[in-house]
């Protein structure tokens, strides 16, 4: 009885230290966000100061709503579009055996090893020559390059331990590779679906470096830009209390994300109906 | 200005014929933050008024870094989506070869401004960028302190050094303990190379490399002020302050807890505002010496319009970067934003002083800019710089001597000089 | 377990057909629908990635640098190692693998990757075990790991560099509060602990992308398997390692592969907190300085090129040693 009483408090105590380290600077940005001038430079852990004017200068001066949209637009299209390659892709690799497969999952894993900055020069060159310069498509385009070697790796991985029966089952009820992808193997697969889908949003809506260069204009800019674009009255001033309002509200979509999602996550094989 | 004006439209006239009469479609990119780019604003609508061109505005990043690097691409690339940027006072000559010559254009106006302005924007003989304002660091004191305890505003280093000790340790005694004697920028990036030339230059020791390429760091003098300064880390300055920025300095500067600072102007405002600890306790002076015989330095910043040699329309283009850099246009930023003009008469302009008595208070300090060697080291300037920051911010950390560092900085810059910059 | 094999295996024994040309047929058809399903994905990449790649190769073997790229002659490995023969026979060495910086970087990178994905890995997995388990409130937890992934780096990395200052940075204060040090810290100004800061950070921020790929991986394994162990009466210990672990292992390689890849280009983070302290300036951070603020757009390309063959390095060695399946055949 002492024992399991000791072992759920540890426990809750760990789920407890877990979520503060997470979420202390978070609770520290919303506190800063709250303050104004001086102020900033005082340290406190409680809030002292209440006032949301550094959330309404974000909102209302500049295009601060624009660029959120555009970083919506942007990241789901991204997610849409890599999940829908790589799904397939990852069926091809995880369950078809032909020659070469080694090797060209090798391939793609090589693509994601170059340093962003590396091939930024390059991929500006691509972004020109297309006439995607300063469009969203720009970044949807240049996305694709750490999102879908990512995505294809992880659903390849995941696809390949799917059991074989169900996959049996299917092509003796004559069914197609793409009715097998879609209506087999997706239901089972919510968790991973999910899982890398978010990732790669988050990575999209997080992505600085080819946002700032692809686009040149308030309006196709997108929200980490828009952040680093926050200024103060003067060069050298960081309007931290700003900043922080603007990361808290980039933060908030996301974290809605993980709570709707969050069913999809746990739903494995044991939801699915099928036990492996 | 408006003299200006007619001669760049009659230049344009003369080349381009049809497009002279034609509004053209201007962009223009700056890096400039709140306040700065709604004034930017304002007197572009009045440009747009004048010339009936449209001029859109690209914002950027505050961090210049950000700024060079984009620019350094688009203009790789020949972007002809940019017609006009907003340069920092040393990207001049390493931009040199992508923007247009505004000698021509501007034949009429250089007069004005202060020679080594127009100097510090001409590269092979080109003029790269016309000055918009201008930036020199000063000495910031806390006048309260210095009459409390009876001190006079320091000359020079070993004074203000004296002086920032006593009053630090008084004031803890008396119970503040997180008080300092002096708050600089000592991170290692391009605003301690500022510092750094500030110091070794009032020491008489040169300014890195000099203006005809000869690399003259490795001097007895400038080994002296660095060993000067690293005592100061950890004594009269916190040992984080070797990783200030400007905004960690006036952090520390505005809560009152710092005797001295040396800071941009931008400070100066900030530091008068309502919440300040600081407020109206404080005043500027020239930055020290390293006796009353030398000279003391401030390093030249600023900002500046240029050209891009991709726009589409460059005639416009020109005429908008010279009105941006015109009397008119930087007496009225004098006013509203408090930047020091780059033309010699707004510093005696009676409108200017009573609406920034400031400005005028600043020409001593301006009297005694040094601009950093990004003239004669050209394109090599930011691996010179990162060289140099390098090298003090290891002396400052107590990675080797000065004098160690300084003649291991001499060997690579030689190395990095070659046969000529 | 091996999918294809036995898929095609098993159509033979389908009554009243003839073996061999139905698998010949379905093996066909199956290939068929592989090569469509890849097609799409390897051109994307191929244009999205393999047309930069090949030009930062290309120009690593030239003079090119930002303001003349297009003028750019072939230089062949003088990049990369360069030697002149003075006059009195003493040889000079040149180029990126005599370039002690490099190597300074090149040492960064491999320290800052290593630890920071082993630690990573390490609290992953506890935070992953945690999530797996069933509490109230799971779903509020579950969220609030994920915050430090969400907030952009940009953001996170110059919040973590307020928290970190010395005079008003809230790490000091609390530290010095809960007795853990005694006078305040310049975390990011000195060389020593310059690194520490940096992968304070990045733990904090890259743990819940480790965290909740492991939990995928531990949401795929049938609760049959635990529920089996448990009334064997097995330790729970032992169960993680002899049941969890090998059945997690897939998804963990492939996100130690990723974090290690991402690690090993580390850039954002370390170019807001410590642009320029030697000891976390790392290659990416260099390649930058020397592709755009130096004049050297070719030496810059050449180090990104190293790096690029310093990670492929690292993961075929990775991949060797933790015997990551590539063909569908047997763990």
């Amino acid at each position: 009885m002492l024992w399991t009483y000791t072992k759920t408090t540890s426990f809750y105590l760990l789920v407890a230290v877990i979520v503060l380290v997470s979420v202390f600077p978070f609770y520290y940005a919303i506190l800063t966000s709250f303050k104004s001038g001086t102020a900033l430079f005082e340290i406190t852990y409680l809030p002292t100061h209440f006032s949301l004017d550094n959330y309404i200068s974000v909102l209302t001066t500049g295009s601060f709503v624009r660029n959120f949209g555009n970083s919506i637009l942007v990241a789901t299209s991204v997610v849409v579009l890599a999940l829908f390659l790589a799904v397939t892709a990852a069926f091809a690799l995880a369950r078809v055996s032909f020659r070469g497969r080694g090797l060209l999952l090798m391939t793609i894993l090589a693509v994601s090893m170059f340093p962003q900055i590396a091939v930024l020069a390059g991929l500006f060159e691509l972004v020109r020559a297309f006439g995607l310069f300063n469009t969203p498509f720009a970044l949807i385009f240049s996305y694709t390059i750490f999102t879908l070697p990512f995505t294809v790796w992880v659903l390849t991985t995941f696809m390949r331990d799917l059991p074989v029966e169900i996959e049996e089952a299917a092509i003796v009820d004559g069914a197609s590779p793409w009715v097998i992808i879609t209506k087999v193997f997706m239901p089972l697969m919510w968790p991973a679906l999910v899982t890398t889908g978010l990732l790669a949003f988050i990575a999209a809506w997080n992505e600085f470096l080819f946002a700032l260069t692809f686009t040149s204009s308030s309006e196709t800019r997108t929200v980490p830009v828009a952040i680093a674009l926050l200024s103060g009255a003067s060069q050298y001033e960081i309007p931290w209390g700003r900043i922080m309002a603007a990361s808290v509200i980039v933060t908030v979509p996301l974290v809605v994300l993980v709570l709707i999602f969050q069913r999809k996550i746990v739903q494995g094989l044991t939801a699915g109906g099928v036990k492996g | 200005m408006h003299h200006s004006a007619l001669r760049a439209g009659l230049f344009a006239g003369a080349v381009f014929c049809a497009s002279a009469t034609m509004a053209a479609e201007l962009a223009i990119v700056s890096g400039d933050s709140g306040n700065g780019l709604a004034f930017l604003q304002s007197q572009l609508k009045e440009f747009e008024a004048k010339t009936g061109n449209t001029v859109k505005i690209v914002p950027m990043p505050p961090s210049t870094s950000d700024q060079f690097g984009q620019y350094r691409l688009w203009l790789a690339a020949g972007n002809a989506d940019i017609d006009v940027y907003m340069t920092d006072v040393i990207w001049a000559p390493q931009l040199s070869d992508q923007f247009l010559d505004l000698t021509d254009a501007a034949k009429d106006v250089v007069k004005d401004h202060f020679p080594s302005i127009i100097e510090s924007q001409t590269a092979n003989g080109k003029l790269v960028a016309i000055p918009a304002f201008t930036d020199a660091p000063a000495l910031f004191y806390r006048k309260d302190l210095l009459e409390k305890y009876g001190k006079p505003v320091p000359k020079t280093w070993d004074e203000m050094a004296a002086t920032a000790k006593e009053i630090q340790d008084k004031e803890r005694e008396a119970g503040a303990k997180d008080v300092w004697g002096l708050v600089f920028q000592g991170n290692a990036y391009e605003g301690l190379t500022c510092n750094a030339l500030e110091w070794v230059k009032s020491f008489g020791g040169g300014q890195i490399v000099e203006a005809n390429g000869d690399i003259s760091i490795n001097n007895e003098k400038a080994a002296k002020a660095l060993d000067t300064v690293k005592g100061w880390v950890g004594t009269i300055s916190p040992p984080g302050v070797l990783a200030y920025q400007e905004e960690e300095a006036r952090g520390v500067w505005q809560t009152g807890n710092a005797v001295f600072m040396r800071n941009w102007p931008y400070a100066y405002a900030l530091g008068n505002g309502d919440d300040s600890a600081v407020k109206g306790k404080f005043g500027v002076s020239t930055l020290p010496a390293a006796t009353a015989d030398d000279k003391p330095a401030a390093t030249l910043g600023g900002w500046n319009y240029a050209v891009s040699k991709y726009s589409k329309n460059p005639e416009e283009a020109i005429k908008l970067a010279l009105f941006l850099g015109s009397t008119e246009v930087q007496k009225n930023r004098a006013i509203n934003q408090t930047n020091l003009p780059t033309i010699v008469s707004l510093y005696d302009d009676a409108d200017v002083a009573k609406a920034a008595p400031i400005i005028p208070q600043w020409k001593d300090v301006f009297m005694n800019a040094v601009p950093r060697p990004s003239a004669p080291t050209k394109v090599k300037y930011n691996e010179v710089s990162s060289q140099f920051w390098s090298a003090v911010h290891d002396t400052l950390s107590g990675n080797g001597t000065a004098a160690e560092n300084l003649e291991v900085l001499e060997a690579k810059l030689t190395e990095l000089k070659g046969s000529g910059w | 377990m091996a999918p294809t094999q036995s898929t095609i295996q098993i159509v033979p024994t389908g009554p009243g057909r003839h073996p061999k040309r139905v698998k010949s047929e379905l093996m066909r058809q199956r290939l068929r629908a592989a090569g469509w399903f890849l097609v799409p994905m390897l051109v994307a990449l191929a244009i999205v990635a393999g047309w930069p790649l090949l030009r930062t190769i290309y120009f690593s073997f030239t003079n090119a640098s930002l303001t003349n790229l297009y003028g750019a002659e072939w230089a062949g490995f003088k990049n990369y190692l360069n030697w002149t023969v003075l006059k009195s026979g003493r040889v000079i060495w040149s180029g990126l693998l005599a370039d002690p910086v490099w190597w300074n970087a090149v040492w960064n990178t491999i320290r800052f990757a290593v630890l920071s994905v082993t630690l990573e890995t390490i609290l992953g997995t506890v935070v992953a075990l945690v999530l797996n388990a069933e509490f109230k409130g799971r779903g509020l937890v579950r969220a609030a790991i994920l915050i430090p992934w969400a907030i952009p780096t940009v953001v996170s990395a110059r919040m973590w560099s307020w928290m970190l200052n010395d005079q008003f940075g809230i790490i000091n204060d609390l530290f010095m509060m809960l007795g853990l040090i005694d006078h305040k810290i310049a975390w990011t100004a000195s060389g020593d602990t310059a690194m520490i800061a940096v992968l304070i950070v990045d733990v904090w921020k890259t743990t819940p992308f480790m965290a909740l790929l492991i939990l995928a991986g531990l949401q795929m394994i049938p609760r049959d398997i635990y529920e089996a162990a448990a009334i064997d009466g097995v330790h729970p210990i032992k169960t993680f390692w002899r049941v969890t672990l090998p059945l997690v292992r897939p998804a963990l390689m492939v996100a130690v592969i990723f974090r290690l890849l991402d690690a090993m280009r580390i850039f954002d983070l370390i170019y807001v907190l410590t642009p320029n302290s030697s000891q976390t300036k790392t290659i990416s951070v260099l390649a930058r300085e020397n592709l755009i603020d130096f004049d050297k757009f070719a030496y810059g390309s050449a180090q990104s090129t190293m790096l690029f063959l310093i990670i492929a390095l690292m993961t075929i060695l990775y991949i060797w040693l933790g015997k990551v399946r590539f063909d569908g055949g047997d763990r």
